[in-house]
């Protein structure tokens, strides 16, 4: 008995000491979580806009969850998440559901292959060959005589989505791989020769190559320009208009379009909406 | 009293096991049939272009169905020979310093999680195959070059998978045969071999018929080690195609998949689910057979 009086007596005095939080910020009264899935392309702008949130309101934290803009749009439609993620335009279906589509940023596509591929420039029907699978050899294109291996996205992918459209391949497509996230195209076109993908312009940093295509590269400066035409929009998608959301989300908002939120988005490649 | 309440909590645990498997059987069933009827049988089992999220929506997994096939056949048939004369050598011909080192290694094997084989296939046996591609196909313009992640890598992957079971439960079962078989047999005038394949093996029958079932259900349900290896379009099962199993295919797109295509792969599900029934039933009727010949 006297040992269960022990155990029973500390355990009430950690679940006192659990009482004690420090609430030293300006902005204390928001607190709590927001929740956020969906695209794996905006994981670097989100977890940048995450961390500069939470210094600026301690007390609330962002969850943010990578699984594909199509998972993140169902989630945010059935109201498993606060925030769902997508890197492409909705879906008149989608928005339907009353889901509300706020864009946030800009984004390029770049495609990609090993540093070690001699070509450097494709033109946009070069492109289309490629994926649909008319071109089947680099040494076609001016590169060494090693095939193309086609690697893409899974079919709810936003970047697939934005990439297919754009290009008007939407259900033409032959892939040999199809990988579930952003990261994994990048590791899978870095060890494998030949290979041939597309990801989010802000994850390059050098472990892959980015192709020009129409003899415009891919940057910040030619998308803004217009003159790089593989582009599409970063949307954090809510249930109802932003004015409908909790307090938190609101605050989220309004830190990510205020001119601080504007540079945090221009300073990890990506380019505003004014 | 006592006795009587410990039959009663004995009685409901087993009872927790069936409920649970009639659940299963139940939930599988009706959620798979819906769909089966909108889209229409045939459809369903014997098309070959699926296709969800397209303005005519396609639902065939005949492809799916035979990669599931004949991977998890092709893994079997590789992997027993393999698992049983390593069974045989761990039992009969190993001293006794070499069995415990290989024992030790092959449980250890028999532990790893799945994911971490997926991890070796990427690393280990992609780049590999890749190379053994470019060889084979290299002035072939209409093949389309999977980089590694294909069929034969995912078949690699699962044998690898179903060998530290294989071996395991078939060396349990040969330890089991009475010492007097074997000795009776060198007494007659057999040599080791002669004793361990005529002999011993034919008893130990049983327990290699459960290992086999094991590695059977193993290769037939796995999902994260090959859904990284098999590349992940749909193709017909030829070695060198980027495929995907019933398995690899619900687990791709479950999370985003919604109405109609959400109910297709609770439709795979039920394929999957049947099959394993099938695989089951028709080994534990082998094993029956075996018994009434002998």
């Amino acid at each position: 008995m006297k040992k269960i009086g022990k155990i029973v007596l500390s355990a009430l005095c950690c679940l006192g000491l659990a009482g004690c939080g420090n609430s030293n910020s300006d902005e204390a009264e928001l607190s709590g979580k927001i929740s956020m899935n969906g695209s794996t392309s905006m994981e670097k702008v989100v977890n940048a806009l995450a961390e500069a949130f939470n210094e600026k309101y301690p007390g609330v934290t962002v969850e943010p969850q990578f699984t594909g803009s199509g998972s993140g749009i169902e989630a945010v439609t059935k109201g498993t998440t606060d925030i769902g993620n997508s890197s492409r335009n909705l879906k008149d279906s989608e928005k339907a559901n009353g889901i509300e589509e706020n864009i946030i940023a800009i984004d390029g596509i770049a495609v990609i292959v090993g540093n070690d591929n001699s070509v450097s420039d494709l033109t946009k029907q070069q492109l289309i060959d490629i994926y649909t699978g008319k071109i089947t050899n680099w040494k076609d294109l001016g590169g060494a005589d090693q095939p193309i291996v086609v690697i893409g996205r899974e079919a709810a992918s936003g970047t697939r989505g934005a990439f297919e459209e754009l290009l008007e391949i939407a259900d033409a497509c032959k892939y040999a791989q199809e990988i579930d996230s952003t990261g994994g195209v990048v590791a899978k076109v870095q060890e494998t020769q030949g290979a041939i993908g597309y990801v989010s312009l802000d994850v390059l940093n050098g472990q892959v190559k980015a192709l020009k295509l129409d003899g415009v590269e891919a940057t910040e400066a030619n998308i803004k320009a217009d003159t790089y035409f593989l582009k599409r929009p970063f949307v954090m998608a809510t249930k109802g208009s932003i004015a409908e959301q909790n307090e938190n989300v609101k605050a989220f908002f309004e830190f990510v379009q205020s001119d601080e939120g504007k540079e945090i988005i221009k300073s990890v490649g990506l380019i505003t909406v004014d | 009293m006592i006795e009587k309440g410990a039959a009663a909590i004995f009685v409901g645990c087993a009872l927790l096991s069936i409920i649970a498997v009639v659940a299963i059987t139940a939930y599988m069933i009706i959620a798979g049939t819906p769909a089966l009827k909108q889209v229409g049988i045939t459809d369903i089992l014997f098309g070959t272009i699926w296709s969800p999220s397209s303005a005519n929506p396609q639902f065939g997994i005949l492809y799916v169905i035979l990669t599931s096939i004949i991977g998890t056949a092709l893994a079997v048939l590789l992997g027993v020979p393999v698992g049983l004369l390593s069974a045989v050598f761990l039992s009969e011909i190993a001293s006794e310093k070499w069995r415990k080192i290989l024992k030790s290694a092959v449980e250890l094997l028999a532990g790893i999680p799945s994911v971490i084989y997926g991890l070796l296939g990427i690393i280990l046996i992609c780049p590999a195959v890749y190379q053994i591609e470019l060889a084979i196909y290299k002035n072939d313009p209409t093949h389309q070059f999977t980089g590694g992640a294909n069929f034969i890598s995912a078949v690699l992957v699962l044998t690898l998978m179903i060998l530290p079971t294989l071996i395991n439960i078939t060396e349990t079962s040969l330890k089991s045969v009475p010492m007097h078989y074997r000795t009776s047999s060198l007494a007659l005038g057999a040599t080791k071999i002669q004793t361990i394949f005529k002999v011993v093996i034919p008893t130990a029958k049983k327990g290699i018929m459960s290992a086999v079932v094991l590695g059977v259900g193993r290769a037939i349900g796995e999902t994260m080690a090959i859904l990284s290896v098999a590349g992940n379009s749909i193709n017909l099962p030829l070695p060198f195609a980027s495929v995907r199993f019933l398995t690899t295919a619900i687990a791709s797109e479950m999370s985003y998949s919604e109405g109609l295509h959400r109910q297709v792969l609770f439709t795979i599900g039920l394929v999957l689910f049947v099959f394993i029934m099938i695989v089951n039933l028709v080994l534990s009727h082998m094993m029956k057979q075996g018994e009434n010949n002998e």
